[in-house]
């Protein structure tokens, strides 16, 4: 038995030895791991994007592209706007309460109080990604289903959103389509990707 | 002759050159009544090395580059192109290595559905079959990486999708996923890293677990149609098992005729099809990847849709898809843990009762329709579908204790039948 003894100094010693070990190990993995973060270039891509939207008609969308993702800019006319309440019921999260958008755009028309007809999204969707297609018309088909009031459609799994980015019961995604920081720097120049304070 | 032995003496006093050719090939005992199902863990290997040699010589010519030429087409996919037009027999060698991908995915299958009826990972297998769990797992990570390469529609929204399964998971989720794409959007970032992986990373852990899993096989002998262990009965002089035959000749061998008809299947395929009707190569992704347009529908390829299918069929709970996520996972996980949830006294499916038998063709047919449906665009009623089989998908897994327990079997023979 006393051949068996443990020798106290020389386990601390290993034990010493090994958890100092593991730390280098951990300290010599993390710039690996760090390197497969953004570069600062990728970064410095994401910076806001100053966008331009004279030629936008009333009823139609146009796409810009911030961080890599297209953001979308709809000029919602009034009978887009109106639709909006009447599909209040079908919605996941109407008010928008779990979904990510600035202070000032969580109202019924997700957008400015002054511009409350531009409508500013990040057209992915929020369910695994993909662009979602735009019903843009109050046309029911088979895809949007009856009584549409017009919104977006996503070709990969169906989710459908209406013309505020809010998606629809039934839908495989969780939450509204987000809504970016933006300012309007003029009437027609936008600026994505930055927060504005008080708009 | 003499020359050459003694030129094998002196490499065996160094190396075991010798006492590895036994012990793996011409001095391995394996049961003598392997049949048809025992051809695919030798295809599954000579994939493997046709994926490695014509996955060596495209990287010869491919460019993982995802920024626009002159002509305003992405490198990457435009050096897929040019191998296919321009390098002599690139065509050859990059449909070789993309119906290669989905007849590693065949060969697999069909070598685990050979694990599943003849009950290849029970005790003392339960190693081998968890080293094939991972080889799988790692042949998805394999696949799904190689198919952003070429950087079509299909590449970068089916990437998309996949690494935003990682960003459902809670709190940290959206870091994650900004961590694996290195951007935050699929980029020129995540395919030189998926380029990386694909060819260097991936490659070198799955010929490691290719080793394991077959240094675990020799170490307890194969398993066989019989499901009962050779190794008892064993011959008194020599110590080697009565049913047994040496491998090599007699395996390898037999396995030359299974080559033999792989490969015509194979050449087929390749020569006539080797877009299989947009089952082994999607026609959206002839098209350049546009991060602004998603196509009309997207899929995975056939050997992930079954997957992808228990993903659709968990509606999301608590505002999050996450739910979806884990059920996908699970169905993976579970698949590890086969060796313990399996309690019948018996291996193989001769010797089983009915109610195995009922619950593996519901399991299989479940699998085989979840697959098919992950193909289709959703609607209510294939949702519905969906949901029945996927409950099918785990219930043959959790209940399996129980009804393994009950099931009657019959009796096992002694010796190997013919």
């Amino acid at each position: 038995m006393s051949n068996n003894e443990v020798n106290r100094t020389r386990r601390n010693l290993i034990l010493a030895t090994s958890a100092l070990g593991g730390a280098g190990m951990a300290a010599a993995a993390w710039p690996f791991i760090a390197s497969m973060s953004p570069s600062d270039k990728a970064k410095g891509l994401g910076a806001p994007v100053e966008v331009d939207i004279s030629t936008l008609e009333p009823g139609a969308k146009v796409v810009f592209k911030w961080r890599g993702q297209p953001v979308w800019v709809v000029y919602r006319t009034k009978e887009m706007l109106d639709g909006l309440a009447k599909v209040k019921d079908k919605l996941i999260d109407p008010d928008s309460n779990s979904s990510k958008q600035p202070g000032y755009a969580k109202n019924v028309f997700r957008a400015t109080k002054k511009r409350p007809e531009i409508l500013v999204l990040v057209g992915l969707c929020t369910h695994l990604g993909c662009s979602p297609s735009d019903k843009l018309k109050a046309l029911s088909d088979a895809e949007t289903g009856p009584d549409w009031q017009g919104g977006f459609y996503c070709p990969c799994h169906g989710s459908r959103f209406d013309l505020a980015g809010r998606v629809y019961k039934t839908s495989p995604a969780p939450i509204n389509l987000p809504v970016p920081p933006y300012t309007f720097l003029s009437e027609t120049r936008i600026l994505i990707g930055e927060e504005s304070k008080g708009a | 002759m003499g020359m050459l032995k003694q030129l094998l003496g002196w490499v065996d006093d160094r190396f075991p050159l010798t006492a590895t050719w036994k012990q793996h090939l011409s001095e391995y005992y394996a049961p003598k009544n392997f049949n048809f199902w025992y051809f695919f863990g030798s295809l599954a290997l000579l994939v493997l090395v046709l994926q490695l040699v014509t996955g060596i010589f495209l990287t010869m010519h491919y460019k993982p580059d995802a920024s626009l030429n002159a002509a305003g087409v992405p490198v990457a996919f435009a050096s897929v192109e040019y191998i296919m037009r321009d390098v002599n027999w690139g065509w050859l060698i990059r449909y070789l290595h993309a119906t290669g991908a989905s007849m590693f995915f065949v060969v697999v299958y069909l070598h685990m559905f050979r694990g599943l009826i003849y009950g290849s990972y029970q005790k003392p297998r339960e190693l081998i079959w968890i080293f094939g769990c991972f080889i799988y797992v790692a042949l998805m990570a394999e696949a799904f990486m190689g198919y952003l390469l070429p950087w079509g529609q299909m590449s970068f929204w089916g990437a998309q999708v996949i690494v935003n399964l990682f960003t459902a998971i809670p709190f940290v989720g959206e870091e994650i996923g900004i961590w694996i794409r290195g951007d935050y959007v699929i980029s020129d970032a995540t395919l030189s890293r998926f380029f990386a992986f694909h060819v260097a990373a991936v490659p070198l852990v799955l010929l490691g677990l290719v080793v394991m899993h077959l240094v675990a096989l020799h170490e307890v002998g194969s398993n066989n149609p019989d499901g009962i262990e050779i190794k008892k009965k064993k011959d008194p002089e020599t110590h080697i098992p009565l049913d047994g035959i040496p491998f090599h000749p007699y395996y390898t061998v037999k396995d030359i005729v299974g080559v033999s008809v792989f490969l015509i299947v194979f050449s087929v395929i390749m020569f006539f099809t080797p877009e299989m009707g947009g089952y082994f190569l999607e026609a959206n992704n002839f098209v350049p990847a546009d991060p602004f347009k998603t196509p009309e529908h997207i899929a995975p390829l056939w050997y992930f849709t079954a997957f992808y299918s228990i993903l659709r069929a968990v509606p999301p709970m608590f505002d999050s898809q996450f739910p979806g996520v884990i059920a996908m996972g699970m169905a993976i996980v579970v698949l590890f843990l086969l060796p313990w949830l399996d309690k019948s006294p018996v291996k193989s499916i001769r010797y089983r009762g009915p109610i195995y038998k009922w619950a593996l063709t519901l399991f299989i047919a479940s699998f085989l329709i979840l697959s098919y449906l992950g193909t289709l665009s959703t609607t209510t009623e294939r949702t519905l579908v969906a949901q029945v089989c996927s409950v099918i998908y785990f219930l043959f897994f959790i209940l399996m204790p129980w009804y393994t327990r009950m099931d009657k079997t019959k009796p096992e023979p002694e010796r190997v039948t013919a």
